[in-house]
Parts: C-alpha cells; sequence; structure tokens
C-alpha cells in the first residue's frame, strides 16, 4: 500500500474502531464494571458488543485465511502460536484484575483521553509506565496476540 | 443475579460491536495486521524503522474519534470514572503489564482472537473476563459491601 494511503487508512480505522467504542457505550468504564459485577445489577452488554464484532470479524478473519498477502499487498502479520504458556494465562490474569480496578482497557482508555478526561490520561501514563516495566525485565512484545 | 435493565444497552452495543468488527476486518484486510490496541502501542516503545507512523496514525484516530463523534453526529461519548487516583494509576501499571506479558488486550485478544477462532486468544479472554469479575467482585461486595 503507498504510504500516504496507508497511513489516512490507519487513521481512519482508527477513527473507526473509537467510534464503535462509542456507540456500544464500551467507552466508558462504569458500563464495563456494570458488566463485571456478576452479584451486583448486571448490565450484560459487553456480551452484545462481543457479539456484534466477532460474527463481523469472523467474515473478514476467513477471507484472510485464504489469502497470502492483504488487499494491497501488504505483508500478513497473523500470530501463528498455538501454545497456552504461563506468560499467557498470567498476563490476561494481571490485566484482567487491572481492567475490574477502573474500567478502562487500552483502546477504551485512548478514546476517553482524546474526549478530554483527566483520569484517562493518569490511567494512560500507567499504563504506559506498566508496559515498560515489563518491556525492561520480561523483553518485548515479541508475539501480537 | 439481577438484569440491571436501566443501563442495559443492547441495541446501540450490537450496533457498535458491529463497527468493531467492519475496523477489526478491515484493518487485517488492508493491512495484513491483527487491530490489537495494546501491542500497537507498546510497539511505540521500541518502534523499528518505519515503524512508528503508522502505529501513530492509529492512535492519533482513537484520540480523535470523540471530537469526530460529537461534530459529525452529535454524540458525546459518556465517561464515568468510579475509581480514585491511585486506583486509576494501580490499574493502569497492571493493564500495560499484563496486556504486553500477556501479548494482549479486550481487542487483540477479544475482538480479533475469537474472530480468528485462537486458542490463546480464547484462553486470554477467559482469563482476563475471570480476573475482572473476581476483582469487582472483591472490590464491590466484600471491601466495600
Amino acid at each position: 500500500m503507498k504510504r500516504h494511503f496507508g497511513l489516512l487508512s490507519q487513521y481512519l480505522i482508527g477513527v473507526l474502531f473509537g467510534m464503535g467504542l462509542i456507540i456500544s457505550g464500551m467507552s466508558n468504564p462504569q458500563k464495563i464494571l456494570g458488566f463485571l459485577d456478576l452479584a451486583g445489577t448486571w448490565d450484560p452488554s459487553l456480551i452484545f458488543v462481543m457479539a456484534g464484532a466477532v460474527i463481523v470479524g469472523l467474515g473478514g478473519f476467513y477471507v484472510v485465511s485464504k489469502r497470502t498477502e492483504a488487499f494491497f499487498g501488504d505483508a500478513l502479520h497473523i500470530p501463528q502460536r498455538r501454545d497456552i504458556s504461563k506468560p499467557l494465562i498470567i498476563g490476561s490474569l494481571i490485566f484482567g484484575a487491572g481492567w475490574g480496578m477502573a474500567g478502562f482497557c487500552p483502546g477504551p482508555a485512548i478514546v476517553a483521553l482524546g474526549a478530554g478526561h483527566l483520569k484517562a490520561l493518569v490511567f494512560v501514563l500507567a499504563m504506559l509506565a506498566g508496559m515498560a516495566l515489563c518491556d525492561r525485565f520480561f523483553g518485548a512484545y515479541k508475539h501480537a496476540v | 443475579m439481577q438484569i440491571d435493565w436501566l443501563s442495559f444497552t443492547p441495541i446501540p452495543s450490537l450496533l457498535g460491536g458491529i463497527i468493531l468488527g467492519i475496523a477489526a476486518a478491515l484493518y487485517v484486510l488492508f493491512h495484513g495486521r491483527i487491530l490489537g490496541i495494546s501491542g500497537i502501542i507498546s510497539g511505540l516503545l521500541r518502534p523499528k524503522s518505519g515503524d512508528r507512523a503508522w502505529r501513530m496514525a492509529l492512535i492519533l484516530g482513537l484520540l480523535t474519534a470523540p471530537l469526530l463523534a460529537a461534530l459529525f453526529f452529535e454524540i458525546r461519548p459518556i465517561v464515568e470514572v468510579e475509581a480514585d487516583w491511585l486506583a486509576v494509576v494501580i490499574a493502569g501499571l497492571l493493564v500495560g503489564f499484563g496486556t504486553q506479558y500477556g501479548s494482549g488486550c479486550t481487542s487483540g485478544h477479544g475482538i480479533c482472537g475469537l474472530s480468528r477462532l485462537s486458542p490463546r486468544s480464547l484462553v486470554a479472554t477467559v482469563s482476563f473476563m475471570t480476573a475482572g469479575f473476581l476483582i469487582v467482585f472483591v472490590l464491590r461486595h466484600v471491601i466495600g459491601g
């Protein structure tokens, strides 16, 4: 893909993803916590978000699985690992604990930061520090997903 | 279990989810990559040559999504953060560290991973959701109860 077209496409997909988070309600930490609070009054909305996303995603990833490169010639960077490793589980548990503490995960936090929320800024800075810590002690992000 | 009918938004959440799925599908079809926000952000910690601009473009899209949603669709994201400042910092550190160590977050493992039927992402998603449920239960019903 031509460089400028590629960057524009990256930007627009970022906007689209951000809008999806806003429309679905997932940019609101209270809504996330409402889903995670099974013992309180439970808000099942997140299941509908995942269902909508995965139904469409299945189609997209199925098309890609039949191809050897992306539509405009870029190489495919699809993770191939299938082993269930300890870091995968421990890291995901740690992530989930942080997610449940404030209701922010990375995408929605960036969107909330863009909406001008100071706590989102603090969260994102702490998140970058956490990533840097892991990078420092356990090495770079070797295997995206 | 009691359903929070006042907060439950099945239609906007399903619609928003479909938009998230479209973004993830377009991303892999056009760019050959997983739309995983934590990995796209943490890749900036050790950028390879020619790697920085597209990551920044995608993040800029997320950051400007609230502004564009307000301008074009008159939708303003609701962001309510119940957690206090200290909890926000700890949550950020955990989310940053955990997503890096576990190689993904709600977008990379949750949406994209489930869409491509990755067993690793299924394990990661079950792990972070379980941790989220547990932490919210402890914070709201054991300590806060």
